[in-house]
């Protein structure tokens, strides 16, 4: 039975990784490929590309506007990233051997990743079910992006708290795993609460490049967070509209 | 005047309730064919134009990187539900920056993304069609393409570029703004926004340098196609007959006067605005500004000044460079090109002007930040210079100022209500509602300081505030510009 699991888990993760893979990567080159004929930087609007690069690290660190804009959901939000960058950080210990330095000092604050991304996912829901706002604009795919991370943050909580598992044998998966070879293949232990924490992240991959979790890669593309502005000292002009100019009388 | 009950003014706005539909009904004149045809758009809508809609659309995501990540990114977090104007004065929900642009995403869903094709429901993704078309038309005709959602997003989403792709795409089809593509018709006619022709302008300019001698005894001029001028003055059209527009005007003669700077305007680009901004239009929008080039070099100048007007601006500072540059011919010791406050604000450091404060003593002066030129262009070398320049200039002209509420002003200004193509009296109700905010933030500060006039340095601005503050027990007389200010202060000297 966990022979067929294993097998099964081994195949979902490789297409699941395949279309994130490659489904985030022809999105980047859509967005990088799409040109940006106007100068549309929103105030306050940086003078150089180092303060451009200041600003969008203050952005993805801080979260600034969202602090500016609403408390809550940058309190909400901001708690829910951390976490999931603290838990995703954890997690490179499954993939890595001997487990990286930093991730190894990273592991006891790791575990309290995922209270942070539930606390913060709660809050965010919250606000979806109890502003009449917020409300308005939720659409069943946000609901249902929601119980995707609680789902996965909620089993991967029992799994370190309650169930427990045996972790040495899900690294000897994934390292075999990366082997990218059936040979190597170690079979999963047999855990429901792991598989439905397996089967989410699986989810989770596979509809990272259709929803609106492009937004990660879509900051580094916002014009409005990304120019420079400069449009008086340099002529800023895109391939198609350069063609323009030579209709130009004068 | 409109009738919709009205709401308590505070400094503050408080976010309402939403009330779904509320503004549903209204909607602007939607353009003939002799207006539409001018400006390369269909006269009336074209044979499958919900096919040819989506077409467009996808034509301008592969054109605009801005539309094409903006359509990605939403997270639908909420933070910019309470940021529009438009909402806070109307708890209509779909004037909510993120609703407003879910107008337009869920048919970009629906055609250009696999759930949105598979699960339509899921992800709410629409067909294109009849219903979602007039929604479109009223609601991205709400829009004064302000930004001020924009400078509240994490992600930096503009609702502005989202309402200009839905108005081109609108346009493509046959389905126009009368009010916004007539005005860009008049000035492919006439070269300006109003329709004067160059007859009236030339009239209106020796009148006035008549009334200014009368009243001052000096011969401040207002040249029209002077060749070999040192400066283009790019003004507003308004600002030659409308009121209080014009008292800025003659603060710009008065300021080149005073500093010795030659300068005229021109019949062929009398006009410093440029609606093509409004409808998102790439093509007209660079029709409009390349007059500025040819005018600039057909009287051979050697800089181009802007004046008091904030969409004219935006597209000037940010815009201009690209669509009718480079300006390699004039100047290089200056930035092309300027803003009339950066002219003053450098002649007043110089020490070439001089002002007498006391004349504006009668006045208690806040300050309204225009959208475009908060949130889409600066001014001078500061990263905050169109905050700072415009407010010394009123600190060096007037002895009383006090500003409003600082979530009100600089960069989180409300809109004036009638911005971005809605300054037309079909939409008076979503403008008078849209001004709620400013009127609340303007209200605290008359009763607390006792302000009697609030300057700024837009046309529309201006136009909006004198025609919509009578609604709130204001003075229409209180809207005044910087320039104006100038005029009243600066000290002349008695020569030719």
């Amino acid at each position: 039975m966990m022979v067929f699991v294993t097998g099964l888990f081994a195949f979902l993760f490789y297409a699941a990784t395949a279309i994130l893979l490659a489904g985030v990567a022809s999105k980047i080159t859509q967005y990088w490929r799409t040109p940006s004929p106007l100068k549309i930087p929103t105030t306050p609007a940086p003078k150089t590309r180092s303060a451009v690069v200041f600003r969008m690290g203050r952005e993805l660190v801080f979260f600034e506007t969202l602090y500016r804009s609403d408390k809550w959901t940058w309190f909400f939000g901001w708690m829910f990233h951390l976490g999931l960058f603290l838990v995703l950080a954890r997690h490179l210990r499954y993939f890595t051997e001997p487990v990286w330095g930093w991730v190894a000092q990273l592991q006891p604050l790791g575990k309290y990743g995922a209270f942070a991304m539930v606390g913060g996912l709660i809050g965010l829901w919250a606000r979806r079910l109890l502003v009449d706002r917020v409300r308005y604009i939720s659409r069943p795919s946000d609901h249902l992006m929601l119980a995707l991370l609680v789902g996965i943050a909620g089993s991967g909580l029992i799994i370190s708290y309650i169930t427990y598992t045996d972790i040495v044998a899900v690294k000897a998966f994934f390292l075999g795993l990366m082997r990218i070879d059936w040979g190597y293949l170690q079979t999963l232990p047999a855990d429901i609460v792991l598989i439905a924490h397996l089967m989410l992240a699986i989810a989770l991959m596979a509809v990272f490049p259709f929803s609106k979790l492009l937004h990660a890669p879509g900051i580094f593309f916002s014009p409005t967070l990304n120019q420079v502005d400069d449009a008086r000292e340099r002529r800023h002009l895109a391939p198609w509209a350069s063609k323009l100019d030579a209709s130009r009388k004068k | 005047m409109v009738d919709f009950e009205k709401p308590e003014l505070r400094e503050t706005p408080v976010v309402p309730s939403i009330k779904p539909g509320v503004m549903s009904h209204l909607a602007s004149h939607v353009a003939k064919p002799k207006i539409q045809e001018p400006l390369g758009y269909p006269g009336e809508l074209v044979d499958n134009w919900e096919q040819a809609a989506v077409d467009k659309l996808g034509e301008l995501k592969g054109k605009y990187r801005s539309l094409q990540v903006f359509l990605d990114s939403c997270v639908f977090c909420g933070a910019c539900t309470d940021k529009c104007h438009y909402f806070l004065g109307s708890a209509d929900p779909k004037n909510m920056p993120v609703a407003r642009q879910e107008l337009l995403r869920s048919v970009y869903r629906r055609y250009y993304t696999l759930p949105g094709k598979w699960f339509p429901k899921l992800v709410g993704a629409r067909d294109m069609n009849r219903e979602v078309l007039d929604e479109w038309y009223s609601y991205f005709y709400q829009c004064s393409e302000c930004r001020r959602c924009a400078v509240f997003c994490p992600l930096g989403i503009d609702t502005a570029e989202i309402a200009m792709a839905a108005r081109e795409i609108m346009d493509s089809v046959g389905r126009g703004q009368k009010y916004s593509n007539e005005v860009i018709g008049k000035v492919f006619k006439f070269g300006n926004n109003l329709g004067l022709a160059v007859r009236a302008v030339a009239d209106t300019l020796a009148s006035l340098e008549e009334d200014v001698e009368e009243e001052t005894g000096v011969k401040v001029r207002f040249p029209l196609d002077e060749e070999g001028a040192e400066v283009l003055l790019m003004a507003p059209s308004a600002d030659f007959f409308a009121e209080p527009h014009v008292d800025g005007l003659i603060g710009y003669g008065k300021v080149f006067h005073q500093a010795g700077i030659s300068w005229t305007f021109s019949s062929h680009a009398a006009e410093g605005g440029n609606f093509g901004l409004f409808i998102g239009s790439y093509d007209n929008m660079r029709r409009v500004a390349v007059r500025v080039r040819e005018a600039a070099l057909d009287l051979g100048v050697k800089r181009i000044v802007f004046g008091e007007c904030g969409h004219a601006w935006r597209v000037a500072y940010s815009f201009l460079n690209t669509l009718a540059g480079p300006f390699d011919f004039l100047d290089p010791r200056y930035p092309v090109p300027q803003h009339i406050c950066e002219v003053t604000y450098d002649l007043m450091k110089r020490g070439v002007l001089k002002f007498d404060k006391s004349q504006n003593d009668h006045m208690v002066l806040t300050f309204h930040d225009s959208c475009n030129v908060a949130r889409a262009s600066g001014m001078g070398d500061l990263a905050d210079g169109q905050f700072t320049i415009p407010r010394e200039i009123i600190k060096a002209t007037c002895n009383h100022f006090v500003e409003m509420s600082p979530s009100t002003i600089r960069g989180a200004t409300f809109c004036c209500g009638a911005g971005g193509g809605t300054l037309t009296d079909e939409l008076m109700e979503i403008r008078t509602r849209g001004a709620v905010p400013r009127m609340g933030a303007l209200q605290h500060v008359t009763d607390k300081h006792g302000v009697t006039h609030m300057v700024s340095i837009c046309a529309i601005c201006k136009s909006q505030f004198s025609k919509i503050m009578p609604y709130f027990d204001f003075d229409a007389e209180m809207s005044m510009g910087v320039h104006q200010l100038v005029s009243n202060a600066i000290i002349l000297d008695k020569r030719d």
